[in-house]
Parts: structure tokens; C-alpha cells; sequence
């Protein structure tokens, strides 16, 4: 038998620190789906999701019912389809088929209209860039990336250059919703395989044929466990969040094994993470704030974010059977209520929040800037994050929204979990030479490190 | 299948009461009980054997919410797995 303040804390934890299971990701490849000919590469396209993830939504129901736990999102993630339509080339199409498959599972995101392009684009990766803006101003639920840099390949700066572009004409093309449609595109360096948070969710050729992935939330938790104990060193303090962090993984673990098993599916990883809602109490930048600073981006916030990141993976590692995905905590800016405020209050800034996205899970991520930033300025925002991640050997990404019709001192309202993002300054200098010049930054040298 | 019930709330005659008889009326069986007063607050928790899913844990819940529901107290009824996840390693 458990003690009471086990039962009562867990039950706290679910209850009043919106402790859940931020994502039950079913991660299938469709590389058996590619077919010459576009009818039927769609049919098997649907067909295969819709009969393999087709108990996904009712499972996780069911699931909430048994343990007492939210299961707040329901993900299907597929292999690149810059991959399983270079075949038949019909892209759009298949963006099309997603969003219908992912509609009728009741699903509430698929991502996996992908291509990795960190070395090269093939003449079918090329064309299917240029269909982002359309696939995804076209679409509801699906969600796009792009691999553009990695510490083995480097940054390939064409990718980038034309990524600033693709960025611009998705937000023009989605100006009626606060150009949201860039809120379903993230540009990575070094993205993973196996991921099942959005938007940069697919299913990478190293995968096998299906597993049901999971991602962890539990930032209330973690902030309000700190809160009990303003006493602790910070020795202390990172001994406290491994704990709280191996509790939340458990819980992600569970559920992750019961439902690849009522699946009838190969249990995926655990994704190590503390990802915020706009929730009061649900954020991470309250934890750095808890932890001793007055506010997120002040000076302090890269060591406190960097200790945090690091405490819930050696907390996290031992609590799940295979742990994978980003593995770290995000800091989403329109996302965090905490992020939102410091923001607003012009508290944190963006160079800020570049230097923590050097010691966390992921990178520039859920940041409205002006919707006249021109396309070289986010190509080299995005080439900035592909460097720190290229030379850290660490997963970077960016997700920026520049708002058309917005300027700095605005506020574009996204909705439920996207939450409220202020429009942030950016740096006024011209990258576009830089940008321009195009080719490939090689990769990093591995020794001599420093 | 096993499962915690814990019901929590303010003190007052009858929450047993209402509470094991729901139970006994549905056929569930209490393996364990335990009861307390914790900051004037009544905590009952029951480790229950629901008998091979005879009454399905969104049933169990719904019913012991309703059989409680005059008595201002919360009722959860949560698979036991989910506390040896997070409290056993």
C-alpha cells in the first residue's frame, strides 16, 4: 500500500500543477507508400495511417479514464514527405492527404511534411521547398521542417537563404491568422529521428516501421517543488528537480507502454521534457524565476536554465526504458506565460534568448517578430542557431512567426496552447550579403576543442 | 485490475458510509483502507480489486462521484500502476 502523501502528492501534482502527458506521438514510416503514380500513393498514404493509428484517440481516452491522467495532444508523425513523394512528385497532395487522415483519426497535429537538406537538396527536395508555403497555408493540422545544418554536414546556406524566403511568403499567405501557418514550420540543425513534439515531428529513415512516442510536461511541478524549499543550495536544488523529474518521466513511461500496448504497437521512446503552457503554473520560465532570479532573461538565466535542462535528463534517464526525442526543456516564448511577460515588460530580448538556447531544448522557438523583418534577417537568424547547434553538437531550431502587418510593440494572439506572443525587436543590421553568398559552412573540426 | 481510491474533503458523517457502499453495491472489493485527518481535512484512501475490469474505471469514478456528491468531498479512482511508476523505482 502507498502512503498518503505519495497518494496525495501525485494527485496534487495532476490536480493543481498541471502535471500530463503533453503527447502520445505514433511515429510510422510510409516509405513502403512510395508509388510513381500519385492516386495511389495517396491512397496507401491514408490508408496506412488511418488503420495503423486508427485506436489512437479512443486508447488515449481510455487511458486519461485509468490512470487520472490528461493525455493533452494526440500526434501522428510520418517519414519526410519530400521522400515518399519524390516518386510521384505530387507533394501538395499529400499534404492534403495527411490533414484528411489526420482529421478523421481525430488527431490534433501530424507533422512529417519534412526534408533534410543539411548536405544537399535533390532535384525532388528542391521542388518540394518550394511547396511549403501552399502545403502549409493550405492545411489545418499538418506541420512541416527542415533540416538545413548538422555537426556532421555543416549548414548548407542555400537551404537557409531560401528558407527566409519560404518563412516570408507562408506568413503572407496566412496574414488573416496572424500568419500562424510559420507557427507549423521549424528549420532544425541536427534534428532528431524520433521526436514527438511538434512542429518538428516525422519519422526519420533510421526508424522502424512504427512506435508509439511520448513527450513529458511538468513544469508546475518542478516550480513548485522548488518553492518548498527556499533554503537549498543549489546542489540541493538540482538533487530536487532529478527527483521530480524522474517522478514525471515514470508517468510518461507508463503511459507510453499502455498505450503502444492496446495499440498492439512497438513502445517508442520518452521524450525528457519540460514543455510549458500558456496555463498560469505551467511554465518554465517561473521555474529559473524560482530558482533565484527576478525575472527570466536576466543575468543568471543561461547557468539556471543550464543546471534545469540538465537535471531533468539525469532525473528523466532512469525513469524511462528508451528516452529519445529533444530531451530537454523548451522555452517557447508565445507559449510560457512567464516568457510572455518578461517579454512585454522588455525584460527579455531575443540575443537573450539565443545565448539560452545554447544549454536547452530547442532553439528560437513560438517568437513573432515585425512582419517587414526582410527574408536575409531570418535566413540569419536561422543560421546563427544552426551554428551554435553545429558546434555544440546539440539539436537547435528556429519557429518564427514574422506577423504581417505587426511591428514591435504589438501582440498577435494565437490561441490555446500557442498562446499570446509579443512582437520582438530585432537586431537592424543587414545580413544580406552574408546570406547571399550561399554554399556550405563546413562542419566543425572535433578536436582542439575550446 | 487494481485501483487507488482516494476521496478527500471536508469532515463530516457519512463519507464512509457512502463511499464503501457504492463500492459494495458494484461489487468491487477493498483490499486495504486507511483514513486520517490531514489540516482539517478528511483523506480516505482504499486500495480496491475491481475484479478482471467487471466495472470499468470511468464507471467506478462516475459512480462514486455521484454516491459523494451531497457530501462536498473528491473522489479519484486511478490504476495503482500509476503510483508504483512514481513512487517505486
Amino acid at each position: 500500500m502507498f502512503t498518503e502523501n505519495e497518494i496525495l502528492e501525485t494527485i496534487d501534482m495532476l490536480d493543481n500543477r498541471h502535471l500530463d502527458v503533453r503527447t502520445v506521438t505514433v511515429a510510422l514510416s510510409l516509405l513502403d507508400c512510395i508509388d510513381g503514380d500519385a492516386a495511389r500513393c495517396r491512397k496507401k498514404v491514408y490508408d496506412k495511417i488511418t488503420r495503423t493509428a486508427e485506436r489512437l484517440v479512443p486508447v488515449c481516452a481510455m487511458l486519461e479514464k485509468r490512470y487520472g491522467v490528461a493525455i493533452v495532444n494526440k500526434r501522428i508523425s510520418v517519414t519526410p514527405i519530400s521522400i515518399v513523394g519524390s516518386a510521384c512528385g505530387d507533394h501538395i497532395g499529400l499534404a492534403k492527404t495527411l490533414d484528411k487522415a489526420g482529421k478523421t483519426l481525430g488527431v490534433d497535429f501530424i507533422g512529417g511534411y519534412s526534408a533534410l537538406v543539411q548536405k544537399g537538396a535533390t532535384a525532388a527536395e528542391s521542388a518540394f521547398l518550394d511547396t511549403l508555403p501552399e502545403a502549409l497555408s493550405t492545411t489545418d493540422i499538418v506541420c512541416g521542417s527542415v533540416n538545413v545544418a548538422s555537426s556532421r554536414a555543416g549548414i548548407n546556406l542555400d537551404a537557409v537563404k531560401r528558407l527566409g524566403v519560404i518563412i516570408k511568403d507562408l506568413a503572407y499567405r496566412t496574414r488573416d491568422n496572424n500568419s500562424f501557418g510559420c507557427g507549423k514550420l521549424v528549420v532544425f540543425c541536427n534534428a532528431v529521428d524520433d521526436n514527438p513534439f511538434m512542429a518538428g515531428a516525422f519519422t526519420g529513415l533510421s526508424e522502424g516501421e512504427c512506435a508509439v512516442n511520448v513527450g513529458v510536461s511538468g513544469p508546475g511541478v518542478v516550480e513548485y517543488e522548488i518553492s518548498k524549499h527556499p533554503d537549498h543550495d543549489i546542489t540541493a536544488i538540482c538533487e530536487l528537480i532529478k527527483r521530480t523529474a524522474f517522478k514525471i518521466t515514470r508517468l510518461g513511461q507508463l503511459i507510453g507502454s499502455a498505450a503502444a500496448a492496446e495499440l498492439g504497437l512497438t513502445p517508442g521512446i520518452v521524450d525528457l521534457s519540460l514543455a510549458p503552457t500558456p496555463a498560469v503554473g505551467d511554465s518554465v520560465a517561473r521555474v529559473l524565476e524560482r530558482i533565484g532570479l527576478s525575472t527570466v532573461g536576466a543575468c543568471g538565466t543561461t547557468a539556471c536554465l543550464a543546471l534545469l535542462n540538465d537535471a531533468v535528463k539525469k532525473g528523466g534517464v532512469m525513469a524511462a526504458d528508451k528516452v529519445g526525442g529533444l530531451s530537454g526543456a523548451f522555452i517557447p516564448v508565445s507559449e510560457d506565460a512567464g516568457m510572455i511577460d518578461a517579454v512585454r515588460g522588455g525584460r527579455l530580448s531575443l540575443e537573450k534568448l539565443e545565448a539560452m538556447t545554447a544549454v536547452c531544448s530547442v532553439g528560437l522557438d513560438m517568437i513573432a517578430v515585425p512582419g517587414d523583418t526582410p527574408a536575409a534577417v531570418i535566413s540569419a537568424m536561422i543560421a546563427d542557431e544552426c551554428a551554435i547547434g553545429m558546434i555544440n553538437n546539440k539539436t537547435t531550431a528556429v519557429r518564427i512567426i514574422p506577423v504581417h502587418g505587426k511591428t514591435v510593440g504589438d501582440e498577435v494572439d494565437f490561441g490555446g496552447l500557442f498562446g499570446t506572443a509579443p512582437i520582438m525587436k530585432v537586431n537592424g543590421g543587414d545580413p544580406s550579403v552574408f546570406v547571399d553568398r550561399g554554399g556550405i559552412i563546413p562542419p566543425p573540426i572535433h578536436s582542439f576543442k575550446n | 485490475m487494481k485501483a487507488v481510491v482516494s476521496v478527500i474533503g471536508r469532515d463530516r458523517t457519512g463519507i464512509i458510509a457512502a463511499v464503501s457502499g457504492k463500492l459494495a453495491e458494484l461489487g468491487v472489493n477493498i483490499e486495504d483502507i486507511s483514513q486520517t485527518i490531514m489540516q482539517n481535512n478528511f483523506v480516505m484512501i482504499m486500495l480496491v480489486d475491481t475484479k478482471d475490469d467487471a466495472t470499468p474505471f470511468d464507471r467506478l469514478g462516475a459512480e462514486l462521484q455521484a454516491a459523494t456528491a451531497a457530501l462536498g468531498v473528491t473522489v479519484h479512482v486511478q490504476h495503482e500502476d500509476l503510483f508504483n511508476a512514481m513512487h517505486r523505482v
